[in-house]
């Protein structure tokens, strides 16, 4: 059994609709060994999967690096004078 | 930060309202039902880190520390409005990573996919789709919004957002994968660039 299914799997390389749904368990580093291999032999020979790939990391690096907008000055100033209040006198 | 922060310093703390307190007000709108309710939520766990930074022991990080407080609040708030509902059971999207016209019968792309403007300099996403991340990020179904909130725009590892959100590993990863799909799907077309 074991070994049909991975006769049946070097026979079967993975196709790009399954490739897009095995990024982020890739990215994540949860990938089973076997499966990160097919992943991989994927990636060397598909430029559209490349190509996306290569967007997601992107676009993960750009969300890490957004900030939300800052809070209205009304509701910081209240916040820091009740910190002030509540931390300055001990 | 911890430190200045215990001082009184109240430049620290400005620096940290500035930090997290939008992020805090999107997390509270997936679990509370308006955004005045988020408001209150978001205010109250500001007052209790205030007063609890004297008791705060430092076994989790800072951040992890407001967030948790955040997210009890948040709880408390949902049930009282009869909302509490697990994220799993609100999650009803599963649908693929990809439009499935994108693909031929054979599961191989129709074309190559289109690709996202960067800055030819850097190769960082251009400025136009990094405004646009924070808009895709608040359309997004509320269980998505919040692992995407928490790991990708905060930063947090995934054994916190677990914790934090109360989900397993699998369900964080299943989140979080088709959260980065729907941002990615929504800024393409604005590309709109073929091959």
């Amino acid at each position: 059994m074991r070994f049909w299914r991975r006769h049946s799997r070097d026979q079967d390389p993975l196709a790009c609709r399954e490739f897009v749904e095995l990024v982020t368990d890739y990215l994540e580093g949860t990938l089973a060994e076997d499966e990160r291999v097919r992943f991989e032999a994927h990636l060397a020979e598909c430029d559209g999967c490349a190509g996306y790939l290569q967007d997601m990391r992107r676009m993960v690096d750009a969300l890490h690096g957004v900030r939300g907008p800052e809070p209205d000055p009304v509701t910081r100033q209240a916040l820091t004078r009740a910190f002030h209040e509540l931390r300055g006198s001990g | 930060m911890l430190e200045r922060l215990r001082a009184g310093d109240d430049a620290a703390f400005e620096e940290l309202v500035n930090r997290y307190d939008h992020s805090m007000r999107r997390l509270a709108l997936t679990i509370v039902r308006t955004p005045a309710v988020a408001d209150d939520v978001v205010q109250e766990t500001w007052l209790a880190v205030i007063r609890g930074l004297g008791s705060f022991e430092g076994r989790s990080s800072l951040s992890t520390w407001i967030f948790r407080i955040l997210m009890n609040r948040a709880r408390t708030r949902a049930a009282r409005e009869a909302r509490n509902v697990p994220f799993s059971a609100i999650d009803q999207d599963d649908g693929p990573a990809v439009d499935a016209d994108a693909f031929g019968p054979d599961g191989r792309w129709r074309s190559a996919p289109a690709r996202l403007e960067t800055d030819p300099e850097s190769s960082v996403l251009n400025i136009e789709l990094r405004r646009q991340l924070i808009d895709a990020v608040d359309q997004l179904a509320p269980a998505q919004r919040a692992v995407i909130t928490l790991r990708d725009l905060l930063g947090f590892d995934s054994s916190d957002v677990c914790s934090l959100l109360e989900i397993s590993e699998g369900n964080q990863r299943v989140l979080l994968h088709r959260a980065r799909a729907r941002v990615r799907t929504a800024l393409a077309p604005i590309v709109g660039v073929n091959g």
